[in-house]
């Protein structure tokens, strides 16, 4: 299929840590896939509405959660970059909720944009000069052609077999939709409704369970941003150290040396965890550091932030009022509260009694001991969803993966819809053969050659 | 050599390409020439005796949307007719008729004799007289030259024809026409790439010698049903014969397969490669070991003569093999051959080396059509031969030549297809083959290209005028069904008693969007628009339902254009782009894409190279 005219989306700033990241999103249907996606703070406000050079606040959704808060810049065609309509969001930095924006857009129907396809459509525009475009192309020809390697073995394996199996469905009902069609004379066996619906139903049922892994496939992929959090002196840098592995962080008994969000990257089981230790909680007096005030306030921030919250506790001491506000700070955000300093305590039950409302799970261990790792891992596995997850099965890794199999999954779920209201076949086949274009696309083959082929292979049709 | 006189343009061959080649060059005002090797042999039908099909149906709806004859003909002469896929949806409702195959053929040389401008000789053309990569003219066995501005070659199986019957073969054309040997030779000395192909032909049998009661009867659809071809044909039309179903069973195959051996196709005398789509009766028992039988359209080959055609059965085991193997067949226990089947090879161009007007990118003047550009059918020589002749009066005209786009027909899904990806075997059309096909539908033929038809000088005033007639009763109606309120209770006591409706009424047009609800049901509660015939009807039904669909396509259309409007200079040169892979570069140098778009369906070419291409155009704008 042509893509000229479809509504494109990618990061717009460099991949990785930053304070903002930008997707940029244009084409003709920018405006309607992002209201899909963004919840304006006010209501009654409508993304379809918007003029443009203007901005909006709120906030994007994915699979209907209110996620990262949200910034929109609108350009209206043809003032904007491409020339297109379109539309730049900003959200905080990370790799984790730029990939939960495009994912979110990619299946509101955005395509993830090929190498060069701002800068083409920018300069088809008149928006940018041949020497510019030229110069941008240069290096985007030197990336795609890594990139195309890349893609090419990101299909070998399982991935591959899965979606082969998908796509191998699919041509053989499209085979058989064809031959009957096209050789209405020959004894091609009947296509039943039955049977047609049923390979519909369990191809989409297979595409939607590739498409929900990608959510939980990209915790594993790229990690999870995760932020550590707690009173001064509760152990978050011993916990740091557990995880880590070695001294990162500074751990002494005065309360305050941490200061900055330390990023860090541990792998706790099979999970990725993109650790941000935070300067410690606690009232800040009149007298109080105001370097300090301005950590905390980040600390409170990235709490919102974080696709997982660990909240430490001092098991051995009685919880105090800054402790519940953490606790009730981590309401509703996949938080895992961590009763430390086990060894000292009496008891743990009446915190973790009180802690358990707030969180999703609470633990009780020793950061001091290297075997508390082993139930921390677990906990946090579990929280994720990651525990059940195979990480031996397929999974989608790339967006244009994710894009492909949205489009063939969309196209299949049409044509069942089709076919219940009364659609002839021809209307089927053409779902179908979108369907089949979309996985055909990741491997680069044609659908309708394809299936040709497979007609004469399987069907004695002909004179 | 003597010099006989002097042409536009010169048609060799008078099969079905040739025709429409022929005839639209006359009705251009070129002044045309037309060779066959045997005026009887003028639109022969040597396979089957019918017209039309899936896909094919609709091809020959677009010959006549362009004025071309095969519709009127078929329309004329045919002795049955069906719409086939009814069940199936209106995008591959396929029209096909048996054919009265002398009258098809008396009736085609009486066309091209009536048509001005137009001269017919029999003559075998055995070289073209080409000057400077130019066609200056061609020369006649007989030593006669005529001198012309353009050469469309539709030869059909007769170049370098050579057919087979188990051990025995010759150089032959079909039917007992002798085959073309000459031209070849001067073709390929002035650098044309040309191939072997292969296809074959049933068996033609003594209807006396078929046991009917032992056959399923297919007749025609009701003669109050049926539809013609041709969007002037108004006259009532009438079934003349019934065909029949018989099968093979194991005992055929047993026969076939012990015997196996003296089939040149197994033997490895024959090196043409056939159509994986009309495979021979070896090639079906021996590919497909699991099926039991395969089933035989016997098909009336006309009402003057008692042949019956096997449809099914193309073979070229020796004539005792095929007498024994068909008389396993029930019903078939004492069957008479008239003429064997037969296996034929042929020379053909690979059509990578045409240009989209089909003329040739190795000499000017040029085209080709029909089996000659490696398609197979009637249907897809006719429409091809339609356009080669009119770009050839055209270019001999010195002026703009045609190219039709994908999306605008089958026939420009055909040419784009052959020149752009080539072919390893005689291609078919099929529906699968047009990403359009709920827009290309054969009912709307006339509305998609009569149009250009018009521009481009093939219809007349009287096809402008029923067409114009027709655009309008059409948008009439849609207007009215538009305007006109339809109660739901009027609706009920229209409808059969629990028919599904939907929940509420609304105007005509969106309660026909309800795929249970049907023009005539409308029909029945606010009456037909003026002069809205059941064709009319069944088209306003399927635009009005399949709006969606359409509007997608439409979009579709509308994003290929920009890239079909980004045109390629005839002589770009690709090597300078460094950007552009080495593959990629390789085959764009070898096809020569006109458009970008082109550019984009060559196999090979990456959107990434696209992306590099377009932007080195740019520039030198």
């Amino acid at each position: 299929m042509d893509r000229l005219q479809q509504t494109i989306c990618a990061l717009a700033t460099p991949p990785g840590a930053g304070g903002i990241a930008v997707v940029r999103v244009s084409g003709p249907d920018a405006y309607p896939i992002v209201e899909k996606i963004f919840a304006p703070l006010h209501v009654g406000r409508r993304v379809a509405e918007a003029k443009g050079y203007t901005a909006m606040l709120g906030h994007y959704l994915l699979h209907g959660q209110e996620m990262d808060e949200t910034i929109a810049l609108f350009f209206r065609e043809p003032h904007s970059y491409t020339g297109e309509d379109v539309i730049e969001l900003s959200i905080h930095g990370g790799t984790a909720m730029a990939d939960g924006l495009l994912e979110a857009l990619i299946t509101a129907g955005a395509a993830p944009a090929g190498p060069g396809e701002f800068t083409r459509r920018a300069l088809e525009h008149g928006r940018m000069s041949l020497t510019q475009a030229e110069a941008v192309m240069e290096v985007i020809a030197a990336n795609g052609r890594q990139g195309a390697a890349l893609a090419k073995s990101a299909l070998d394996g399982r991935l591959a077999k899965r979606i082969g199996a998908i796509q191998t469905a699919l041509q053989s009902l499209n085979a058989h939709l064809t031959a009957w069609i096209d050789y209405p004379e020959e004894d091609v066996p009947e296509l039943s409704d039955v049977q047609l619906l049923q390979t519909l139903r369990t191809q989409k049922a297979e595409l939607d369970s590739l498409i929900n892994g990608y959510g939980a496939g990209a915790v594993l992929r790229r990690g999870v941003d995760c932020v550590l959090l707690g009173r001064p002196n509760v152990g978050k840098s011993t916990l740091l150290n557990l995880m880590a592995g070695f001294d990162r962080a500074i751990v002494t008994p005065v309360a305050g040396t941490t200061r900055d969000i330390v990023e860090q990257a541990v792998q706790l089981g099979e999970i990725r965890l993109n650790l941000f230790d935070t300067a410690g909680v606690r009232e800040v007096g009149a007298d109080g550091d105001a370097i300090e005030a301005e950590g905390i306030r980040r600390s409170w921030k990235k709490l919102d932030e974080a696709g997982l919250v660990l909240a430490v506790f001092d098991a051995a001491q009685p919880l105090t009022d800054a402790d519940r506000e953490i606790a009730r700070r981590c309401q509703d955000r996949p938080a895992l509260a961590i009763l430390n300093k086990q060894d000292l305590a009496d008891s743990t039950e009446n915190a973790a009694g009180t802690l358990r409302p707030y969180f999703k799970k609470v633990i009780t261990l020793c950061a001091k001991e290297a075997d508390s790792l082993q139930p921390l891992t677990e906990a946090v596995a579990e929280l994720l969803g990651t525990a059940q997850l195979d990480t031996g099965a397929a999974q989608l890794c790339s967006a244009r993966q994710l894009a492909a199999a949205t489009r063939a999954r969309d196209a299949i779920e049409e044509a069942i819809h089709a076919r219940q209201a009364g659609y002839g076949l021809d209307a089927i086949g053409i779902c179908l053969t979108d369907a089949l274009q979309a996985l055909c696309d990741l491997t680069g083959e044609d659908a309708s050659d394809a299936t040709i082929e497979e007609v004469f292979e399987t069907f004695c049709v002909g004179k | 050599m003597d010099t006989l006189g002097s042409y536009d343009v010169v048609v060799i061959g008078a099969g079905h390409a040739g025709i429409e080649a022929a005839h639209a060059a006359a009705t251009l005002g070129a002044k045309t020439a037309v060779f066959t090797l045997s005026l009887d042999f003028i639109g022969n039908m040597p396979c089957n005796p019918s017209i039309g099909g899936t896909a094919k149906g609709h091809l020959v709806r677009e010959v006549d949307a362009l004025g071309g004859l095969m519709g009127v003909a078929a329309d004329a002469t045919f002795l049955q007719s069906r719409m086939l896929n009814r069940g199936k949806g209106p995008a591959v409702h396929s029209l096909r008729v048996q054919t009265d195959r002398k009258r098809y053929h008396m009736w085609m040389k009486h066309a091209l004799e009536k048509t001005p401008n137009l001269d017919i000789h029999q003559a075998e053309i055995v070289a073209v007289d080409i000057r400077d990569g130019k066609v200056c003219g061609v020369i006649t066995g007989l030593n006669g030259y005529y001198s012309c501005k353009a050469v469309v070659i539709a030869t059909g199986t007769t170049l370098g024809g050579r057919i087979f019957v188990g051990e025995a073969h010759y150089d032959s054309g079909p039917d007992g026409t002798h085959a073309a040997t000459a031209l070849t030779k001067c073709l390929v000395e002035h650098g044309f790439t040309l191939r072997r192909f292969k296809t074959g032909t049933p068996a033609r049998v003594h209807r006396r010698s078929i046991d009917f009661t032992q056959l399923e009867r297919q007749p025609g659809d009701p003669d109050e049903e049926l539809q013609p071809f041709s969007f002037l044909t108004r006259q009532p039309m009438h079934n003349k014969v019934d065909c029949y179903i018989a099968y093979t069973n194991p005992e055929t195959h047993r026969v076939i397969l012990e015997n196996l051996h003296r089939s040149p196709l197994y033997g490895g005398d024959i090196q043409g490669v056939g159509p994986r789509y009309c495979p021979s009766i070896e090639d079906k028992v021996v590919r497909f070991k699991d099926k039991e039988r395969h089933p035989i359209f016997v098909e009336p080959c006309g009402e003057d003569t008692e042949e019956m055609y096997l449809q099914g059965l193309s073979s070229s085991l020796p004539e005792v093999v095929q007498n024994a193997m068909y008389r396993t067949i029930k019903g078939f226990e004492h069957l008479e051959i008239m003429r064997p089947a037969y296996a034929i090879e042929y020379d053909c161009v690979d059509p990578t080396t045409l240009k989209p007007t089909l003329e040739s990118k190795v000499v000017a003047g040029i085209y080709g059509a029909g089996q000659f550009n490696g398609t197979s059918g009637y249907e897809e020589a006719a429409a091809q031969g339609l356009l080669a002749g009119l770009n050839a009066a055209r270019h001999a005209l010195d002026k703009e030549e045609l190219v039709l786009a994908r999306h605008t027909s089958y026939l420009g899904t055909l040419v784009d297809d052959l020149v752009t990806k080539g072919v390893m075997d005689p291609y078919r059309m099929m529906t699968s083959r047009s990403e359009y096909r709920l827009s290309l539908r054969q009912d709307n033929a006339d509305e998609r290209l009569t149009p250009i038809g018009r521009e481009y000088g093939l219809v007349d005033d009287a096809r402008w005028a029923v067409f114009c007639k027709d655009r309008e009763i059409k948008q009439n109606e849609m207007d009215r069904l538009a305007k006109t309120t339809v109660r739901l209770a009027d609706l009920k006591a229209a409808a059969p008693e629990g028919a599904e409706l939907g929940e509420i009424g609304g105007t005509a047009l969106e309660l026909m969007r309800r795929p249970y609800i049907s023009y005539e049901l409308i029909a029945k509660v606010i009456g037909r628009g003026e002069g809205v015939t059941p064709a009319m009807a069944q088209r306003i039904e399927t635009e009005i339902r399949y709006a969606g669909y359409i509007a997608r396509e439409e979009r579709l259309i509308r994003d290929i254009q920009r890239h079909e409007n980004v045109k390629i200079p005839e002589n770009f040169d690709y090597s300078p782009i460094e950007m552009i892979t080495l593959e990629a570069r390789e085959k764009l140098q070898k096809i020569r894409p006109r458009t970008l778009a082109q550019a984009g369906r060559i196999p090979g070419v990456s959107p990434s190279d696209l992306a590099q291409l377009s932007i080195v155009l740019l520039k030198q704008k």
